[in-house]
């Protein structure tokens, strides 16, 4: 129908009723956001019905236009009405499954109508299809469509198939190479229009491919007479260029003549593709240096002092696109070339000086030109200039000139940053500023502009400001506010007191390593532990909320908890206070009960507590009831370090306070690279565990046996960033325990390996190894024997509860308080092995506990298992019965059995034991006795 | 099922590809206009492979993002590795994508440029004349822009071709 008509038709109505809102009404030109309340709101029921008045109108007027209904269906917009039938129904749709169901229906009439060839409909299907795409919903079976529509002899048919193939294509390559075909006999077309088209789809979509088969045509069409298509083929060429970076020679000559050109459309065109062959080939660049600064100088000067053109103009400015493109290539041109920046000089000073600034357009010119003075090998003269513009663009009250400002700045501090300092205030003061975007820029800038001078004042500005900051920003004000102070810190002290003022104000947001650092420089800072101990305390009392702060107190008051109560290193500065050992463990006991404390932190409590236990021997009744409370926990974690912890403080007394001395410095060299190298994949650093198995880890423990908490464990790890892994298994645990640097058990191979040098660390605490208590492994820490060959098979003890119980009885002085006796072999046949070990409570010498274990040596399963003994008179014996009466085949199990003997004649007569086991091998009873007297001295 | 995997690796190749010979270093990556409601009244993408539920992501992204947000606040907000200048006209946002290194100033005056260019084709342009007219909408953004370079920015030479078409109609 003659959208012309319809054109008319609507111009006359325009002015009596049209209910729209134009776009433009409001329009202001300086304010680039048009003032909402300025805005007629548009409601969607008036739209609708100004819609459904318009299209009654166009009804109305194709019936009474009955001579032009033949030329309806050859017109591809003369199916609006459908089309807009479509849209009406969709958007009356009042839910998303409604409005689903309208486009599948319209979909699905959209392929019966295409499979049925019906070319009258398929420029209206497209156009539908268009909208449908628009709307998100999948089209891809209108591409074929398109294609024939390109096909076609007549204009309107290929540009809605060119519009419709550039917006529908998505699975290209299948597509491309039919359509290859098309374009190459469209491009060659007699009509510019079509040869346009053609054009401009191939800029858009062409590949490799294309470009390779298509790239003379184009390079012909660069030469044309016709504006309309020159520009188009220019752009095309960047497509194919950037696609087929070799053809970039064959296009220099012509791009070169490009700018001889007075259209401006062919002019930004020519200009564009200069700047990408510079982008793609040294050669191009060169060459064009050499034949184009010249006329660019010349276009910018005729742009600049043009009169008024009426089609170009922009508030008052002559094409300011135009500008901005010639002065990017400029840039480009003149980048690391003094000649070239020598030349263009002049002119960059007079659109820097000569352009008006109360405008948009003029800014952005000034912006680009700023930007390409900073780019070039500018004279000082022309950059104080230029950093002038921007710190007049910085005081600016738009918002849009502001951010362009700052975001210059960032490019300038590189060339000039003096005078980029000079503006820090106004920097600074942006970075308050309530508009978000504004706000990341000038705080990435102001990271940019800390240096040794400045970083105490700006880092003080910072924090303060961190207090009052808006929520979703505090994150990244936070992680810059921690690297600056981590970058610049000169003074531990100072570093410490920052850190500690982030973490109380914003402990929440800052990353795990972050905390990690301090704990390592906490922890290398003899003299400060004190006063860091007493800061953190102090900051927590005014702060327990923030996660970070919260887990470096309490480790702080595991480790260096004395120093707190005992005020060790008081510092000049400090303000005296008074802590008392109840208020330290009231802290771990605060954060442990918390309702928000996660599991890492009360892990980390129970460790700090079970380290104060022994710190504060006064305290350990109290600390020993809030580790047994735990001990029902629900969280699998919490219970077996309540459970574990609980057995230490009740049996393990003699071995406490070794276990839990304090953390051995930490080495910051292998932190900070493992911190710098934590990016790599953790397969390799398991790797260089393997292979340097007494490495890092085993280095820090420093034979040292003390418990740490799985969060520390991560501190040593070299997975720095994961989140510690809540161990679960025994075996984990006794990793944790020994403080091995591994978090997860799935490097079985490297756990083992390192536990057992850390095992043989542990045993090496009290008394030399002693060769024949080594404990046996279990299937679960398989590898011990493989590196301990002196490995008698002796003791075995699987469990880590009972491998500490052997350890206590096993790695004591002679001259200690309560001695600890070494595992034995009570009994070895071809077919059976016994092992005792020993405990005994300390204020009870004569009471022994002996933990007995029996080992299946034969290739057949025992059953009926019986264990007796027989004691002399001076010996009472109470025996506990066994936790099983089978015992499978070659070692694979075992049954074990507590019996408790009282020595009457403790000190004078030593122990000594019959035994006799009766058990049945496939139903054969069989019996074995001996006699016990290798016991150690002293039960 | 086999054709998607294909398709997707395809896709993937060329996405590749792209990034390569750095095709994604390009001005304008994509042009959007949306309602106040959020809904999408026109989409062009430029050399960008998005799927359909990416690009889905991508505008409700970018729509709560920027709908969000006061007049007061600058017209500039980065997104992913991209910028995205936008600019309000009544109940309509034009939202454009551009690269980090672009002129936003000067892609503010591209949309003003390109609302007016329809505000006189339209005359008076509106949402409606947008919805019911998408393919003009697009004819005349592919007359300025292709493969995200401003091509023309002369009212009356991106107006020209499809006046021509009128008139043959």
């Amino acid at each position: 129908m003659a959208d012309g008509v319809v054109r008319s038709k609507k111009t006359q109505n325009k002015t009596v009723a049209r209910p729209r809102t134009a776009l433009l009404t409001p329009f202001l030109s300086s304010n680039p956001c048009p003032d909402l309340d300025l805005c007629p709101r548009f409601s969607l029921s008036e739209s609708r019905r100004s819609s459904s008045s318009r299209v009654a109108g166009v009804e109305d007027e194709g019936r009474t236009l009955e001579d032009f209904s033949a030329a309806l269906a050859m017109n591809p917009f003369s199916s609006g009405t459908r089309l807009r039938d479509m849209i009406k129904a969709i958007r009356a749709c009042k839910t998303a499954a409604e409005e689903r169901a309208v486009v599948r229906k319209e979909c699905a009439a959209i392929r019966s109508s295409i499979s049925e060839n019906d070319q009258d409909y398929s420029h209206r299907n497209i156009a539908k299809l268009m909208f449908i795409h628009m709307l998100g919903y999948p089209t891809h079976f209108g591409q074929m469509e398109c294609l024939k529509l390109i096909a076609s002899a007549g204009f309107p048919e290929k540009r809605i198939g060119y519009l419709g193939l550039m917006l529908l294509l998505d699975e290209r390559q299948e597509v491309l190479m039919l359509v290859t075909n098309s374009l190459k006999q469209d491009l060659g077309h007699t009509n510019q229009y079509i040869v346009g088209l053609a054009l401009c789809a191939l800029g858009n979509i062409c590949s490799a491919e294309m470009a390779r088969d298509l790239a003379p045509e184009v390079e012909r069409l660069l030469l044309t007479r016709d504006p309309n298509i020159k520009k188009k083929a220019a752009l095309c060429s960047i497509r194919i260029i950037r696609k087929v970076p070799d053809l970039a020679e064959n296009f220099s000559s012509p791009a070169t003549s490009l700018l001889k050109e007075k259209h401006h459309g062919v002019l930004i065109a020519g200009v564009q593709l200069c700047t990408d062959l510079c982008k793609v080939s040294e050669d191009a660049s060169n060459h064009l240096r050499k034949n184009c600064t010249e006329g660019l100088v010349r276009i910018l000067k005729d742009i600049c002092n043009s009169p008024y053109a009426p089609e170009y103009d922009i508030a008052g400015i002559t094409d300011p696109f135009l500008h901005i493109r010639v002065l990017r290539l400029l840039r480009m041109l003149g980048h690391g070339d003094a000649d070239t920046s020598e030349y263009i000089n002049d002119i960059l000073a007079q659109v820097a000086s000569k352009t008006e600034s109360n405008k948009n357009a003029g800014n952005a010119i000034l912006y680009e030109c700023v930007e390409t003075i900073m780019g070039i090998e500018a004279t000082s003269g022309l950059r104080v200039l230029a950093i002038n513009i921007l710190g007049r663009f910085l005081s600016n009250r738009d918002n849009n000139i502001r951010y362009v400002a700052l975001n210059m700045l960032m490019k300038a501090i590189s060339v000039d940053s003096q005078a980029v300092q000079r503006h820090r205030t106004t920097i600074l003061e942006c970075v308050k500023d309530s508009d978000a975007s504004i706000r990341k820029r000038a705080l990435e800038l102001v990271f940019l502009l800390v240096n040794d001078t400045n970083a105490k004042p700006l880092t003080k500005e910072l924090i303060d400001y961190l207090e009052v900051s808006d929520q979703d920003f505090k994150g990244d004000l936070t992680s810059k506010i921690c690297s600056i102070i981590e970058k610049f810190s000169q003074e531990k002290k100072w570093y410490i007191d920052q850190m500690v003022k982030v973490l109380s104000l914003a402990g929440n947001y800052v990353k795990d390593n972050v905390w990690h650092a301090l704990i390592v420089a906490i922890s290398n800072a003899p003299d400060l532990q004190g006063y860091s101990v007493r800061s953190l305390y102090k900051a927590f009392q005014l702060s327990s909320e923030q996660v970070s702060l919260v887990q470096v107190t309490i480790w702080c008051i595991g480790e260096y908890g004395e120093m707190l109560v005992n005020n060790v290193g008081v510092l000049q500065v400090e303000e005296p206070m008074t802590v008392t050992e109840s208020d330290a463990v009231d802290v771990l006991e605060s954060c442990l009960t918390h309702h928000s404390t996660d599991i890492t932190t009360q892990s980390m409590c129970l460790i700090a507590l079970l380290k104060l236990s022994s710190r504060f021997p006064p305290s350990s009744g109290r600390v020993k009831e809030i580790i047994t409370t735990h001990i029902g926990s629900v969280v699998l974690e919490l219970q077996q370090r309540a459970i574990e912890f609980n057995s230490i403080i009740q049996r393990h007394q003699n071995i406490k306070s070794s276990l839990v001395e304090r953390m051995p410095v930490l080495d910051e060299s292998t932190f900070i690279s493992k911190r710098a190298g934590s990016s790599q994949a953790n397969i390799s650093t398991e790797k260089s565990n393997q292979q340097l198995p007494s490495g890092a880890s085993l280095k820090l423990s420093n034979g040292v046996a003390k418990p740490a908490a799985s969060p520390l464990v991560d501190l040593l790890d070299l997975s720095l960033d994961d989140t510690p892994v809540p161990t679960s298994t025994s075996n984990d645990f006794l990793h944790d325990l020994l403080d091995v640097g591994l978090t997860n058990s799935s490097s079985s191979g490297v756990a083992s390996a390192s536990g057992t040098d850390i095992l043989m660390d542990l045993l090496s605490i009290g008394t030399p190894v002693q060769s024949n208590t080594t404990p046996e492994n279990g299937s679960s820490i398989k590898g011990f024997n493989d590196i301990l060959p002196i490995a008698k098979p002796n003791t075995a003890t699987v469990q880590v509860v009972d491998l500490l119980d052997g350890l206590a009885s096993n790695g004591s002085h002679p001259g200690a308080q309560s001695p600890v006796h070494p595992s034995i072999t009570a009994y070895q046949s071809s077919t059976l092995k016994i092992t005792f070990s020993f405990t005994k409570q300390p204020d009870k010498p004569q009471v022994t506990q002996i933990h007995a274990t029996f080992m299946n040596l034969s290739s057949e399963a025992y059953t009926d298992f019986i264990f007796q003994a027989a004691v002399p008179k001076f010996i009472q014996l109470h025996l506990d019965p066994a936790n099983s009466n089978h015992l499978p085949a070659s070692g694979n199990g075992r049954i074990t059995q507590t019996f408790t003997i009282t020595n009457t004649q403790h000190g004078q007569k030593p122990l000594a034991m019959r035994i006799r086991i009766a058990y049945k091998v496939s139903n054969q009873e069989r019996l074995e006795q001996g006699q016990i007297n290798n016991f150690p001295p002293g039960l | 099922m086999l054709g998607g995997q294909l398709i997707s690796v395809l896709r993937r190749e060329i996405v590749e590809e792209g990034d390569e010979k750095g095709v994604n270093s390009m001005g304008i990556r994509f042009v959007l206009l949306v309602n106040k409601q959020g809904q999408t009244r026109l989409a062009q993408y430029y050399a960008e492979h998005l799927t359909l539920d990416e690009r889905r992501a991508l505008e409700g992204e970018i729509v709560r993002k920027c709908l969000a947000r006061t007049e007061q606040q600058c017209s500039f907000v980065e997104h992913r590795n991209y910028k995205i200048v936008y600019r309000r006209y009544a109940s309509l946002f034009f939202l454009v994508g551009v690269d980090n290194d672009e002129n936003e100033l000067a892609i503010l005056e591209f949309i003003h440029l390109f609302v007016e260019t329809m505000d006189r084709h339209f005359g008076n342009v509106c949402e409606l004349d947008i919805m019911f007219h998408l393919e003009k909408a697009h004819f005349m953004l592919e007359e300025m822009v292709m493969n995200g370079c401003i091509v023309e920015t002369s009212k009356s030479n991106i107006l020209a071709p499809i006046q021509l078409m009128e008139k043959a109609s």
